[in-house]
């Protein structure tokens, strides 16, 4: 078997009506992502890459540059103006983007997980953090109330949200402590791939390390493999084996975590990696 | 002799900095073997690229020139300067050992835990994985009680034993070795020249850079002398 689970080419998506300068006329040599001919956005334009089992792969760039446009195009959030994605799945192979409706939901409950910045995009806030769980759960083959409560609990306690707050509404959870329930549902499923987009951005920096530090563990246990997007080398450097670079929806750059931290080549990387020391 | 594990063939590496239209030759002219059971130590002045040779073969630095090429555990000859990313970060996880001078590691794990990382990430059941990582931190004199503390509040020469027991634990076939006692004193010292030798006699193959030459003197089977690249070539801006 081999070890890939997903492969990614000529990943594409433009906002607007699109003209045929669009790409030519955009990205990081034009200091824009917006064509000047028709207005159109480039959010991301011919991404290619692989995504081994286990594997987390980091995307780091500047805010607009299309890291979250990326994801949320292989969770089925938005759909590609063009592009590839074939997601390896034990003996299955499926091209994401040919699935119809009904398979796409399905594979975005039950082999994907998500794990959004903003967690009212990732929880249900009219219920429980249990509640969260268990909508997740009745998903894939659990049908009987006790297992699936008891299964909630295990996820929580794993994620270490205390057993007392299952019945509490998210809602009045601290930012952590709803990124935690948020890690618990997506793990739900088990699923092989998992997306993290910014989860860490905005809390302090104790939550922030713990948070990581569960990342970690999870993808130790279960072999994981996440796509982990932020605007923060720390949090790549703690994460990714490998990293991608974006601006103005392209990869400008791509290699080991430590390479590109250490001996980055594109002017721009250059540039981050020396403002970020 | 045996055959070298590592054998690196005109080795250079310069980086370009866009900001300053500038070329900054770090190494060049870098050649050497390495071999199973033994050591080979580089030495010369700060600036001659010590460190970037190193980094150099494990890829965190990018090589501009040259072969380096490694004999994998399967009898393969693998140029480490263009093989792919998959594949180094394999070779990192099974074969090749880095004990750099820095530790980065999660806060709230255990300095055993942080050491017995490498073998997790193997897969061997964590139980004997951390009874090896309490077995090498005590070898290496790291008091007891701070086993199941995170290294972060750790003092400089006690992080280090945690990085150098972090870099041994998983028995690479080929270790690198950045400075591994520079903060230690010199019992400490003592013992990591001990553990030193005693990877030797396992097979496990050795490139070093010891910030004393007492320690060149007592580990080193080869020494390989680097002299500084050529001068900054200053680009012309148009
Ligand atoms: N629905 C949309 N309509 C128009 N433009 C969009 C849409 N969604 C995203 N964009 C644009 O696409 C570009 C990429 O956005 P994206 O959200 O992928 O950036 P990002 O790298 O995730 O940034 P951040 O770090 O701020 O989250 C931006 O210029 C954004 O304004
Ligand atoms: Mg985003
Ligand atoms: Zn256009």
């Amino acid at each position: 078997m081999s070890r890939k689970i997903l492969e990614v080419r000529g990943l594409s998506r433009i906002h607007g009506k699109g003209c045929p300068l669009c790409t030519q006329h955009t990205g990081p040599e034009f200091d824009t992502n917006i064509c000047p001919f028709c207005g159109s956005v480039v959010a991301a334009h011919d991404i290619n890459f692989d995504l081994y089992r286990g594997e987390i792969l980091g995307i780091i760039g500047e805010s607009g540059s299309g890291k979250s446009s990326t994801v949320k195009m292989l969770y089925f959030d938005d759909a590609p103006t063009s592009g590839q994605a074939i997601f390896f799945d034990g003996a299955e192979q499926h091209d994401l983007f040919s699935l119809n409706a009904a398979q796409q939901r399905s594979m975005r409950n039950k082999r994907f997980g998500m794990v959004y910045q903003n967690p009212h995009l990732g929880l249900n806030f009219q219920i429980s953090a249990g509640g969260n769980i268990a909508e997740r759960l009745l998903m894939s083959d659990l049908k009987h109330y006790a297992e699936i409560r008891r299964r909630a609990g295990e996820l929580l306690s794993r994620t270490e949200v205390s057993l007392a707050r299952m019945d509490q509404n998210p809602k009045t959870f601290s930012g952590g402590m709803q990124q935690r329930v948020q890690i618990a549902k997506a793990l739900a499923t088990r699923p092989p791939l998992l997306f993290l987009d910014e989860v860490t951005t905005g809390l302090d920096l104790s939550v922030q390390a713990a948070i990581l530090d569960l990342i970690l563990e999870i993808q130790n246990e279960l072999d994981t493999a996440m796509i982990v997007v932020t605007h923060d080398l720390g949090v790549i450097r703690l994460l990714a084996g490998r990293t991608l670079v974006m601006k103005h929806g392209r990869v400008i750059e791509s290699g080991l975590t430590d390479q590109i931290l250490e001996d980055p080549q594109h002017a721009y990387t250059q540039r981050l990696v020396a403002s970020a020391l | 002799m045996t055959q070298a594990i590592l054998t690196i063939e005109d080795y250079a590496k310069t980086f370009h900095l866009h900001e300053r239209n500038k070329d900054i030759p770090s190494a060049s002219g870098v050649s050497l073997s390495v071999y199973p059971g033994r050591l080979t130590a580089l030495i010369g002045p700060t600036g001659a690229g010590k460190s970037s040779v190193l980094k150099g073969i494990y890829r965190t630095y990018l090589p501009s020139s040259g072969r380096i090429l490694y004999r994998s555990k399967a009898g393969n000859v693998i140029d480490l300067a263009k093989a792919g990313e998959h594949q180094i970060l394999e070779l990192r996880k099974q074969e090749i050992g880095f004990v750099t001078q820095f530790l980065y590691c999660l806060p709230r794990k255990s300095a055993i835990d942080v050491v017995a990382e490498p073998l997790f990430a193997r897969g061997v059941d964590s139980h004997e994985a951390r009874g090896r990582a309490e077995k090498l931190l005590a070898q290496l004199a790291v008091p007891s009680h701070l086993w199941n503390v995170p290294p972060a509040t750790f003092s400089g020469g006690e992080k280090q034993r945690v990085n150098l027991a972090r870099g041994l634990i998983a028995q690479p076939r080929l270790l690198l070795l950045d400075e591994p006692t520079a903060s230690l004193d010199p019992a400490t010292t003592e013992r990591v020249v001990e553990h030193i030798q005693s990877l030797k006699e396992t097979g496990i193959a050795m490139l070093a850079i010891f910030h004393h030459p007492d320690l060149v003197r007592r580990l080193a089977d080869e020494v390989v002398e680097l002299s500084p690249p050529i001068a900054v070539t200053e680009l012309s801006k148009d």
